[in-house]
């Protein structure tokens, strides 16, 4: 166990390491702040001197170097456009989004176990084509376009839920629903196949043979053995639900980290993007790592690598 | 959800069903009618194609023809409606029909552009990764590991905010972007090939590495490849479509499905339709997309383990 925990952590600095660098690079190497600082009819020597001011004259190691060793005590900078720093920027804005992601993931579970179960237990049956159908479609259908629409119907022809914003629980109610819809189809055929496999296994037949309850074994026997590959997907997948909740967020101006990403984009304000980026992939790294070791817990057949 | 680029791997796990010994006739059947899905789906599929090649001959308006006085004008089957506009019209007059027709060009090629560059740099990746193993193999599937932790959207979002918005630049982010997912299955596809008999005898034969690679390994894989391919064209289209919706992909006023939805959303109170029919295009586009990979995949290899 303390080996796979080691290897875990090691595997979780590289990505780290990988992602900082990745965001130094963006800004970096792909664009030059200083153009982006000044106006365009700045002459030669301005941007020699705000260049030497921000250290941009010397190498790109020493500038990494001083990005990250600043990074690591939560100093990503001032915002260039609110004069505040980038980290307490972020960090405000983080609650909501996490509330969102995790709203999401729930309405997907609520949507995705019942159905998933229902199909494996019917297999080839007209409910598990038509489940398979939805899922299809479910999968094809942008998320910005359903979350739209979602406000079309609900919000702005039937008038019963807020289309915008965040305080209350009908704030909740359309965003969740619209990243859960997206989460759940991918989930549902996993739970789906994990039945299956699992209903298939010799320990079941003893089940059966002991006199066990139908639902007893399906519960107890199948689901709590289907749920591995399903939490290990999910928690595999925690990072594109972020993606998710990333355009959810923008469609229904939910005050998420998100939603500041993409304001800061538009101002060209890349301290804050780069804080951005970098704790959103922070929290998704924590979160796989927390999963996998879950897994490890659950599956004893991971951790030793049987 | 369409986030991911993980997903469609995930998808294809998921839909793996426990192999049995010997098919039943229902399975065939049931594979059969996919098959039949999987045809339809391509036939309606090469008509938006078509429709979007031959835009200037099938539109029947401009879509660049500005008409204030039929400005928000609804779609032809309703009150207010002229079969001139079968669509309707968007906010400063333009026909929302041939806007559609002409916006299918960008998601197209911006979705076969960057799949062909992303599917090239990570064929490349996983080859070299499988094939040559240890050093080569750990720093490939860090990279791949960094890439899949970080969500795809806000990594295209912020070196689009860097680079500016072009159709080139999108095309290059998203094809730089989308990798990782086809080193992954290449790289596994890879190490069991190498194992494989043909290919010692090719060695004791003294061929060079890069003729065992791309004479006796990459035909091997074009199959997997091909149904990954396909199934991403659809996640490019869609990560388009919301890159052009934030205003950070195609600018107005040429035509994409995704700045159109994005104008759209803004009339969404009174105009449904401005934002519901360039949302029906991606969707119908990226589930035929869909539903052709997963013909493909069945009619290529029925036990393709991707």
């Amino acid at each position: 166990m303390r080996s796979y925990i080691s290897r875990q952590l090691i595997q979780l600095v590289v990505v780290v390491f990988g992602i900082s660098l990745l965001a130094f690079a963006i800004l970096h190497v792909l664009g030059d702040p200083v153009l982006l600082l000044l106006p365009q009819n700045a002459g030669k020597e301005e941007f020699e001197r705000y260049r030497h001011l921000l250290g941009l004259d010397q190498p790109l190691y020493v500038q990494y170097w001083k990005f990250v060793s600043k990074a690591v005590l939560g100093d990503f900078g001032k915002s260039w456009y609110a004069d505040t720093p980038a980290f307490r920027l972020v960090i405000e804005r983080m609650p909501p989004t996490i509330y969102l992601t995790l709203a999401g993931l729930l309405v997907a579970l609520l949507i995705a176990l019942p159905l998933g179960i229902l199909a494996a237990l019917k297999r080839h049956s007209w409910v598990d084509s038509l489940c398979t159908a939805v899922a299809v479609a479910g999968q094809a259908a942008p998320l910005f376009w359903l979350g739209i629409m979602l406000i079309i119907v609900f919000a702005v022809r039937l008038k019963a839920l807020p289309a915008s914003g965040y305080g209350t629980w009908q704030h909740f109610l359309l965003p969740s629903f619209c990243l859960g819809a997206a989460l759940a189809p991918i989930t549902m055929r996993l739970v789906r196949s994990g039945v299956i496999e699992v209903m298939n296994m010799e320990f079941i037949k003893t089940a059966r043979a002991k006199g066990v309850a139908e639902p007893v074994v399906v519960i107890k026997h199948a689901f709590r053995n289907a749920c591995i590959p399903v939490i290990t997907v999910l928690g595999l997948q925690f990072g594109q639900l972020l993606g998710g909740a990333i355009i959810t967020e923008t469609v229904f101006a939910w005050p998420g980290v998100a939603t500041l990403t993409v304001e800061s984009i538009r101002n060209q304000d890349f301290p804050v993007v780069q804080c951005a980026v970098i704790l959103l992939a922070l929290v998704i790294v924590a979160v796989n790592l927390v999963v996998d070791l879950v897994v490890a817990v659950i599956d004893p057949r991971i951790r030793t690598g049987a | 959800m369409k986030t991911a680029s993980a997903e469609n791997k995930l998808d294809l796990v998921a839909r793996r069903e426990p192999v049995r010994a010997g098919r039943t006739e229902g399975a065939t059947l049931r594979s059969l009618g996919r098959l039949r899905w999987g045809l339809a789906a391509g036939a309606l599929l090469l008509l938006i194609v078509a429709s979007a090649v031959f835009a200037p001959w099938v539109a029947p308006h401009d879509p660049l023809a500005v008409n204030i006085r039929h400005r928000l004008a609804a779609p032809a089957w309703m009150e207010g409606g002229a079969t001139a506009h079968l669509l309707g019209t968007d906010q400063v007059g333009r026909d929302l029909l041939s806007r559609m027709i002409f916006g299918g060009r960008v998601s197209l090629v911006v979705g076969v552009a960057a799949v062909l560059l992303s599917s090239s740099i990570g064929v490349l990746l996983g080859l070299a990764a499988g094939y040559f193993g240890r050093r080569t193999d750990w720093t490939i599937m860090t990279l791949v590991n960094v890439m899949l932790t970080f969500p795809f959207v806000l990594l295209a979002l912020a070196v689009i905010a860097v680079l500016g918005p072009s159709l080139i630049n999108m095309i290059i982010v998203l094809g730089v972007a989308g990798w990782p997912i086809y080193a992954r299955v290449v790289r596994a596809e890879t190490m069991a090939i190498r194992e494989r008999e043909f290919v010692m005898a090719g060695r004791a034969l003294g061929m060079s590495h890069v003729r065992i690679i791309f004479r006796q390994i990459v035909p091997n894989l074009v199959s997997a490849i091909v149904v990954i391919a396909t199934l991403q064209v659809a996640q490019v289209i869609i990560l388009e479509s919301f890159l052009s919706f934030l205003g950070l992909g195609i600018q107005p006023p040429t035509p994409a499905w995704g700045n159109m939805l994005g104008e759209g959303r803004v009339y969404m109170l009174n105009s449904w339709w401005i934002a519901t029919f360039p949302g029906l295009a991606i969707f119908v586009t990226t589930l035929m997309i869909n539903l052709m990979g997963n013909a493909l995949r069945d009619w290529l290899d029925p036990h393709m383990k991707l």
